[in-house]
């Protein structure tokens, strides 16, 4: 996993509620045995047409957000399927950052396991961010996560909230697992007491 | 202190905390398909990893399988064979117990898990797939993981997780007639809406949860994801160890007392305190339908579809707006009698014998509609065995529904099973998103009886009109 320190970049504003995770990447994409090459497929249907045309009103598609790596959304972002091909086609399109009112649990979860930091904000501060997304490129946002503030380009720096953990692994791009089996004897010991009952498949 | 189910669970099976609060959570049934778990089982291999325990994993393949009656002997497409191939190459390779497409066991993860007894009260159970939620009425906790997440338990068997809060959504009193666990979950998420569990695990309690049979529990726990929450649950009864006794990966004998006892100190302590508390009765509950594409849009059939102009918050008046137009509705109409292409009965929400029961109680004497193309697709090959034996089969046979094998089907356009742009259904899945069952496709939530009832009308049509 890549680490996640400091941003600054484009944000891309979809002022959207409830975006799903189908609308993210539909079903039909997830077809792959590999984690790489989603981006393409990245909210395939509202960004391309039925032949397959780009929609050349779907933000992403618009010359200044093409770069963009922060997204800024409306509440619930990701709700719906467990697909990590929703933070995997982000992160292929490019985008390291999402920026929404509130997420569903399951994408924020899986959103640290690739380095992309989602971000919960008030939906006043959010709505804020969606005006300076809305300059393009002339209003580039930086994220910096150690100090754990959003800096707007007028200056103005919004404090951010992020859990402790997650945090370090995001800063130094650690992988669970390794830290997970550094519990080991702990894990050997609670299954030695599993009760007698318990079935084996 | 008074607990309650959640907390028991979760205590349960914390391995080790960490400083922050974090646990260590170990995890009892793993349970493993074809499109989420590709890049795992990649990860385990760079690693040098091995899967930390076959006994709790359990692989199936679902979600891409072809439901045709000539599956196992047509060509696939050719990304869904890879999926498959590769499953069965990884758990070959890891030793893990599968279900192929060829094994009467086969069929949805969710429908599977409760039907082998292989999920079971006071359990963690996990799954790359949202709707894992299903088991939770078991009694067990259980929730989806991303694909990290199931390369984490396989190495592992555990996940690091903070502790959910608790909410309670009881439903009091007793259903009308024609309606069902379906009808109950949509009125729960139209009341709280779909990010009304954010954060929360559900326990739905109630003489209305209670007297739903473990079919009808299932479906609503299966929509709890739906409703945002971590995890939905059902405290262990009766109804509970009566369903599981005899199944097959189920505790036998004196094994299966042992766990009875332990499976009886689960529910939820008297005074036990929850983060949020929402009531309904169950005689206020009809038969419901979705109308948007979200599931909280959802009105009762005798409803008619809310005006975008009587929504003061300009967002949502926007969206209500995008929703009629996707869905080409009227503001104001009548959702009885909108006339519909496809009937879906099936998915990991309503496919199990119960289920089918329903449909056919409807279907029985009646044909489906002209011009209306009307599926059934049972949950595993077991439950489509039984259905066949007691003569259900026969019934939607001759009604003129087409009797497909088991799998996730037109629930989510995975596999040849799909909406074409601009077609309505009316389905007994899960989710009503935009392009879910194909793109351009019109998805109308609904029961089993409704869908049925819709089928052999051509309209959505009121269940209890034709009971």
């Amino acid at each position: 996993m890549d680490k996640f320190t400091a941003l600054t970049a484009t944000a891309a504003p979809l002022n959207i509620k409830n975006i799903d995770t189908d609308k993210i990447i539909p079903a039909r994409f997830l077809k792959t045995i590999k984690r790489s090459g989603l981006g393409k497929s990245l909210f395939a249907d509202m960004r391309y047409d039925e032949q397959g045309a780009e929609n050349p009103a779907f933000v992403l598609n618009q010359p200044k957000y093409r770069s963009a790596q922060i997204l800024v959304a409306g509440d619930n972002f990701g709700c719906g399927s467990s697909r990590e091909h929703a933070p995997w086609a982000l992160l292929d399109f490019g985008i390291r950052c999402v920026i929404a009112p509130s997420f569903a649990d399951i994408f924020f979860n899986n959103c640290f396991k690739n380095g992309i930091l989602p971000i919960a904000l008030p939906e006043d501060v959010v709505a804020k961010l969606m005006d300076d997304a809305s300059l393009g490129t002339n209003a580039r946002l930086t994220i910096d996560l150690e100090r754990q503030v959003v800096v707007r380009p007028s200056g103005e720096e919004i404090a951010f909230g992020v859990d402790a953990f997650r945090k370090h692994c995001l800063l130094n791009g650690l992988d669970d697992i390794g830290l997970t089996l550094e519990h080991a004897p702990a894990i050997d010991a609670y299954e030695a007491k599993q009760p007698a009952w318990m079935p084996k498949i | 202190m008074a607990r309650t189910l959640f907390d028991k669970i979760w205590d349960a099976h914390v391995v080790d905390r960490m400083e922050d609060g974090t646990c260590v959570l170990y995890i009892d049934r793993h349970l493993v398909h074809e499109v989420t778990s590709p890049q795992a089982f990649e990860g385990l291999r760079a690693a040098g990893r091995k899967v930390r325990r076959v006994e709790n994993t359990i692989a199936v393949v679902d979600h891409n399988v072809p439901t045709s009656p000539e599956r196992l002997t047509e060509t696939n497409e050719p990304e869904s064979a890879l999926q498959i191939a590769t499953l069965e190459h990884n758990v070959a390779e890891f030793g893990v117990t599968y279900f192929p497409m060829s094994d009467e066991r086969q069929g949805i993860v969710h429908v599977v898990g409760p039907e082998q007894g292989i999920s079971l009260p006071g359990m963690t159970i996990v799954c790359g797939d949202s709707h894992t939620s299903t088991h939770g009425a078991m009694g067990a906790l259980a929730f989806g993981i991303g694909t990290s997440e199931v390369e984490h338990v396989l190495a592992t068997q555990t996940l690091l997780q903070k502790p959910a809060k608790n909410m309670l959504v009881r439903v009091d009193g007793t259903l009308h007639p024609g309606c069902t666990g379906k009808d109950i979950v949509l009125a729960i998420i139209g009341k709280i809406g779909t990010a009304g569990g954010t954060g929360h695990v559900i326990e739905f309690a109630g003489d209305a949860i209670k007297s739903l049979d473990m079919a009808g529990r299932l479906t609503v726990c299966n929509m709890a994801i739906e409703a945002g929450a971590r995890a939905g649950l059902i405290a262990p009864d009766d109804t509970t160890f009566a369903y599981i006794k005899g199944r097959p990966f189920a505790p036998q004998g004196a094994d299966f007392e042992a766990a009875v006892a332990y499976w009886r100190t689960l529910p939820s302590d008297e005074g036990a305190q929850y983060d949020k508390v929402v009531v309904l009765k169950a005689e206020e509950i009809v038969p419901q339908v979705t109308w948007g594409t979200n599931p909280e849009a959802v009105i009762p059939i005798t409803g008619t579809v809310p005006n975008p102009a009587d929504e003061a918050d300009e967002t949502k008046r926007a969206q209500m707006e995008r929703q009629l137009a996707y869905m080409a509705l009227e503001a104001g109409q009548p959702i009885a009698g909108t006339p519909i292409d496809v009937v879906f009965i099936g998915s990991c929400t309503n496919s199990r014998i119960e289920d089918l029961r329903q449909a056919a109680h409807v279907a029985k004497g009646r044909k489906v509609a002209e011009g209306v193309r009307a599926l059934v697709v049972p949950g595993s090959g077991l439950v489509k065995k039984q259905a066949e034996a007691e003569g259900i089969a026969d019934v939607l046979i001759e009604a003129g529904f087409e009797w497909r094998e088991a799998g996730c089907s037109m629930c989510l356009g995975m596999n040849p099973d799909k909406l074409t742009p601009g077609q309505r259904c009316a389905s007994t899945s899960n989710r009503n998103f935009e392009g879910r069952q194909g793109p351009g496709g019109r998805t109308h939530l609904l029961s089993p009886g409704m869908a049925a009832a819709a089928a052999v009308t051509g309209a959505l049509t009121d269940v209890r009109e034709l009971i």
